[in-house]
């Protein structure tokens, strides 16, 4: 099967630091994947080498069927990209920037007047077309990066937190273009902090941490890996001794939280007998009782941190 | 080869986007019209000498402070804005960026130094042959424009003003040693050494011979110095950019 990006061990340092260390990893065509990571995992410098910006010190990677070492205008050629800060070119306006990255992706030119048209249109910036992009919003100037890397209507789309940043209204309508443009058979390589839009976005997702990945699944799996970490909240009516729930085997922690008590376990069920239980024997009554699953904020932790950390 | 004539239109596209936001700039301003503009006044101005005999000099002096005016900011400018990283992630190789950045500063210095060339022709000063003049002129511009952008290159700073600082550290002597005020053949011995390794010595010479029926060096030789120095300095802009560019990135 060809992969719409696939990675091979690829590294880079910069002097005595390692960036990537030795990462592989495949993307499918039509896949939207997330790369998840704290800051200086080295997920940057992956789309930086991912999208021909920088070279790598080894390993291979492939965009859309071609070596970006060894084509890397081939491989530019098909990928549209949303990078890590704002920069359209302020001068310009936003018809003037979208006509430049059109003719440097070498779009013909009634081509480039409707792509830039509709994907104005759609993004609520056609009526501004004719301004300089120093006069618009944090939010404009996103979603006209958006534009940017749409003109040339690309295979793969590499967007580095794109949502970073933003008003509610403005992430909310590019998670939505997202989400359309990926139906429409784009592939799109995700880098967020936003554990949330990862978990609605993404078909799969990689940690990195360290350089290194961390873990590749999907959202439900890596909740699904870390169960351990799913837990029981419990409110009781009279403050309770945590003393006892401690000493039980099937519970790793037991931490107040408000008025309630967060009992991690992986075996709930038990638990939940325990409990009840527990409230009998106590004559307590419990308020409420749910069982909560862990959320990809957890793994996330859980993968960079540790266990602890979480469960802290 | 497709690809190289597809490269090269997009150097003009990058062209294009710098006359559009560079050439209002400042810096390009001050150091590509206004600074020139006075360096010439002062130059001429209670001279006793004939407008003929200055004509070569100014020439060479305002060709030389136009065409390099544009180059060094683009660079540091692009990689302060991060527009740079834009650029170069569209499907464009660096040199491609670096020939667009040096046809920009290339058409700058030849639009500009058309003023005082037509001046000339105005006050009714013919050159020898014009068709050469013009030739020599846009091959003068070329290798200013290329040793403006190879001054971008380094250091990788993400400051304008001091890539200009920097590259007025190298322009000024060169202006000094070019026999832009003194002819190279009224040199001292060691002073005609020093001037041979400026391109603006030959391009000074070869006004003068068109101007003057009178130079240091053959036609020839001031034409093929310039071409030297001109590929030089483009080669060098791409080899030190591709060199610095992951420092300017990260």
């Amino acid at each position: 099967m060809e992969y719409a990006i696939a990675v091979q061990e690829l590294t880079k340092h910069y002097e005595d630091v390692t960036a990537v260390d030795h990462i592989s990893f495949e993307v499918e065509k039509g896949e939207i994947f997330g790369f998840l990571g704290p800051n200086g995992a080295g997920k940057t410098t992956t789309i930086r080498i991912l999208t021909g910006l920088i070279k790598p010190d080894g390993g291979k990677a492939f965009v859309a069927g071609y070596d970006v070492l060894k084509n890397p205008i081939e491989a530019k050629q098909r990928v549209g990209v949303v990078p890590e800060v704002s920069n359209a070119y302020v001068d310009l306006t936003a018809w003037e920037n979208l006509a430049l990255i059109g003719k440097l992706y070498g779009v013909p030119p009634q081509k480039l007047r409707e792509n830039a048209t509709s994907l104005l249109k759609e993004f609520g910036l056609y009526e501004v077309k004719d301004k300089l992009v120093r006069a618009f919003s944090k939010g404009m100037k996103q979603r006209l990066l958006l534009c940017m890397a749409l003109v040339n209507d690309p295979e793969v789309l590499f967007l580095d937190e794109p949502t970073s940043g933003l008003d509610v209204e403005s992430a909310r309508l590019l998670r939505e273009k997202i989400t359309r443009y990926n139906k429409d058979g784009k592939t799109v390589f995700l880098s967020t902090h936003n554990m949330e839009e990862a978990n609605q976005l993404c078909h799969r997702i990689a940690i990195i941490n360290h350089g290194r990945i961390a873990a590749i699944d999907t959202p439900e799996n890596l909740r699904a890996q870390s169960m351990e970490l799913q837990y029981i909240e419990v409110t009781f009516n009279k403050t309770v001794n945590m003393q006892e729930f401690s000493e039980n085997s099937s519970i790793t922690k037991a931490v107040p939280a408000g008025n309630k008590v967060r009992i991690y376990t992986a075996d709930p069920s038990t638990v939940i007998e325990f409990l009840v239980e527990y409230a009998k024997r106590n004559k307590l009554r419990i308020l409420s009782l749910n069982t909560m699953m862990p959320s990809l904020e957890d793994v996330f932790l859980k993968l960079i941190k540790g266990k602890e950390a979480v469960v802290q | 080869m497709s690809t190289l004539t597809e490269q090269f239109k997009r150097s003009f596209v990058i062209a294009e986007k710098n006359i559009k936001i560079y050439y209002s700039k400042g810096p390009v301003i001050i150091f590509g019209l206004v600074f020139p503009l006075f360096l010439a006044l002062a130059y001429v101005i209670g001279r006793n000498i004939p407008l003929k005999e200055v004509l070569p000099g100014l020439i060479g002096m305002t060709t030389f402070f136009t065409a390099t005016s544009v180059g060094p900011s683009i660079v540091p400018w692009e990689t302060r804005s991060k527009t740079l990283e834009r650029l170069l992630c569209c499907p464009v190789a660096l040199w491609t960026v670096v020939v667009g950045d040096m046809l920009s500063s290339f058409i700058f210095g030849l639009i500009i130094s058309v003023i005082p060339l037509a001046l000339t022709l105005a006050l009714g000063i013919q050159p020898l042959n014009f068709i050469i003049l013009l030739l020599g002129l846009t091959i003068a511009n070329l290798c200013f424009a290329a040793l403006s952008v190879l001054l971008s290159a380094y250091p990788p700073t993400d400051i304008p003003a001091t890539s200009m600082m920097l590259s007025s550290l190298v322009k000024f002597p060169l202006v000094f040693i070019s026999g832009v005020f003194i002819p190279v053949e009224q040199l001292p011995q060691w002073g005609t050494a020093i001037a041979s390794i400026s391109p603006l010595t030959y391009f000074t010479d070869l006004v003068r011979q068109l101007f003057l029926n009178k130079g240091f060096y053959p036609l020839t030789l001031d034409f093929l110095m310039v071409t030297a120095f001109t590929m030089a300095f483009a080669l060098a802009a791409m080899k030190l950019h591709e060199k610095t560019i992951t420092k300017r990135l990260s």
